[in-house]
């Protein structure tokens, strides 16, 4: 063999020319920062104005600079990357914006002692006007608040988790998109669209009408919410069955296996996963609702552990009736101050049960490995 | 612990759609009996008539009657999971349930029908089942692993042991190996040949030296063309439909001249 071998081009190689350099990006954003800067100065600085205006030099710049050096087709995917991160930042600005609010103004109300583990019970504009007016420490909490929507949400779960899981398995199982499915999914649809207040009003005079007039419950509030849940219920659910392969099916038929049993033991096993994850962000989606819970289950200063009797507080209509009436109309700052501690404890609640349900799907999820 | 079925006058429909017709044909006890022919031709359609599982799809339908020992299969009254029972199925692509270990798919036909089981009695016909489908010294030392964890041909031999814990009369593959690489595919074969001294077993095949490496008779069927219905054109045996065969396209399809 007489081949000669070329030797390694140790600076440049072909291949790698007209490239932009790896710091680029670096630099450019820098001198957006710095220009983006002096132009604010020049017309009155403000952060929000500086972020804009950097973000379009930076933009620019980037694109400009790759045009120039690696040709049209590079600049395009740099343009491309540029507003595709920039609407993602754009889109996590608010949610940014909302937990940082709540964050700073909840947790002087959440450290506030006996905030978790006591009532409204006896608490009354003297004691905020002493807060205010003397220093004195704010008392009251979220106790019975924290309790009713506990109590409210998991009713109306063990209301809505039957009804739905099982219309789920009849369109997916027995509906074969006939008349009565497509009706199901149909109506079905047309709740998901239904605005809360709606089903709030709904419950309400379906039981004035039931029980009798003024019958304002906690189990009355459950009835609201499970309408507003439902749909989201049987939606995921039947999204989770339909992905569960047809083959599983067949296999538990052709081991002589009933139908109802192989729906029981392998296709519901197969989707517990996505089942239970659709049902707690179902329970997250609803418990933040106020309005039917205001017109369904009052609201209450005291504890109530009966659902079935009494009105019932719960946090987002404490939220609601702290800002809208303080408890001294004089000094709100107290009545403030709880709202943004149970607005902080609401958010907590939701996220929790975000992660619940991703430890859900984990724990449940298909076992692999070997 | 094997019977014989006899077909008469079959005709399987889609709803309206004729989709096999007048399919006759006599499959003996304790033997293999291949199907083969092109894809779309009925085969699989009427090798799922045999234990009621194309009924499953909505809107298909049968007429005609299937026999197993002279009982009727669509007799009137007759348990379509009853007639299941009898006549276990292999599929083409291997189908262990994801959320049960190896031992737990091996007794899923125990189990899913809620039978009482011992422990021992459970021990036993894992093992057993698992012995007759040459899967037992891979997989005795991972019973409680999941069953998905194991390679495409481990699984499909864990589809027959399933198949084979329930005691069927008889035994489905609809083509078990398609899915297979050739050695996978040899140990299945090399199951099927043991399995013929207890069962009888009827298998769906593309691959024609397959049919003829374990086969006893064969059945040829064809498909005059799009739209219309498979049809049986020839059933002999294995040795004749290869060698020697009655009917033009039979000879056409098993020597590749086929279309």
């Amino acid at each position: 063999m007489s081949s000669t071998l070329t030797p390694v081009r140790s600076k440049r190689s072909a291949l790698t020319k007209g490239q932009l350099p790896k710091y680029a990006p670096y630099v450019v954003l820098g001198l957006a920062l710095i220009v983006g800067a002096a132009i604010l100065a020049l017309i009155g600085f403000n952060a929000f104005g500086w972020g804009i205006v950097s973000a379009i030099l930076f933009a620019a710049g980037l694109v400009g600079w790759s045009a120039a050096v690696e040709g049209s087709r590079k600049a395009k995917d740099k343009l491309a990357t540029c507003l595709v991160v920039g609407s993602f930042l754009i889109a996590l600005l608010p949610l940014i914006s909302v937990i940082w609010t709540v964050l700073v103004n909840g947790v002087p109300g959440l450290i506030a002692p006996g905030f978790l583990t006591s009532s409204m019970n006896g608490v009354t504009g003297v004691y905020d006007n002493k807060a205010v007016e003397e220093g004195a420490p704010v008392i009251g909490g979220i106790y019975h608040a924290l309790l009713g929507t506990i109590q409210i949400t998991l009713v109306a779960t063990l209301i809505s988790v039957p009804v739905g899981l099982l219309s789920a398995i009849y369109l997916v199982e027995y509906g074969h998109d006939g008349r009565l499915a497509r009706a199901i999914t149909f109506f079905v649809d047309v709740m998901t669209g239904i605005p809360s207040i709606v089903a709030g009003l709904f419950a309400a005079a379906f039981f004035f009408a039931v029980v009798g007039p003024g019958t304002k419950t906690g189990a009355v509030a459950a009835v609201a919410l499970s309408v507003l849940m439902i749909p989201v219920v049987v939606r995921s659910s039947e999204e989770m069955l339909k992905i569960v392969p047809n083959e599983l099916r067949e296999a538990a038929y052709a081991l002589g296996v009933r139908k109802w049993r192989t729906i029981l033991k392998v296709v519901i096993p197969t989707a517990i996963s996505g089942i239970a994850s659709g049902v707690t962000l179902a329970i997250a989606r609803v418990i933040g609702e106020t309005a039917p819970i205001l017109v369904t289950a009052g609201f209450a200063t005291s504890i109530n552990n009966n659902v079935f009797g009494g009105w019932m507080a719960s946090l987002p209509t404490f939220i609601y009736t702290q800002i809208l009436n303080p408890t001294s109309p004089a000094n709100p700052d107290p009545s403030s101050q709880r709202a943004w501690g149970a607005a902080l404890v609401l958010i907590i609640l939701v996220m929790v049960l975000n992660l619940g349900a991703r430890l859900v799907a984990r724990t449940f999820a298909p076992k692999t490995g070997r | 612990m094997s019977k014989r079925i006899d077909v008469k006058d079959l005709n399987v429909y889609y709803g309206d759609f004729l989709a096999v017709e007048d399919v006759s044909i006599n499959i003996e006890a304790k033997s293999v009996t291949a199907f083969i022919g092109p894809s779309g031709c009925g085969k699989s359609t009427f090798l799922r008539t045999l234990n009621r599982m194309h009924e499953v799809l909505p809107g298909a339908r049968v007429e005609g009657e299937v026999l197993m020992d002279g009982d009727n299969l669509y007799g009137p009254g007759v348990d379509p999971v009853t007639v299941r029972s009898q006549i276990g199925m292999v599929f083409q692509r291997p189908n262990p349930f994801p959320t049960m270990s190896i031992r737990d798919n091996v007794l899923a036909g125990v189990k899913l029908n809620n039978k009482k089981i011992s422990k021992g009695e459970a021990d036993v016909l894992v093992e057993r089942s698992l012995q007759s489908a040459n899967l037992w010294n891979e997989v005795k030392d991972r019973l409680e692993k999941p069953g998905s964890g194991l390679s495409g041909g481990q699984q499909q031999r864990l589809c027959i042991a399933r198949a084979i814990a329930v005691e069927p009369q008889v035994i489905l593959m609809d083509e078990p190996c398609s899915a297979l690489d050739p050695i996978s595919t040899l140990a299945i074969e090399d199951l099927i040949n043991d399995l013929k001294d207890q069962y009888t077993v009827v298998i769906v095949t593309h691959n024609m030296q397959q049919a003829a490496r374990v086969s006893e008779k064969t059945a040829f069927f064809n498909i005059a063309g799009t739209g219309k219905p498979g049809k049986l054109i020839e059933y002999g045996n294995t040795q004749t439909i290869f060698n020697n065969p009655n009917v033009k396209a039979t000879e056409d399809y098993v020597s590749g001249r086929f279309g």
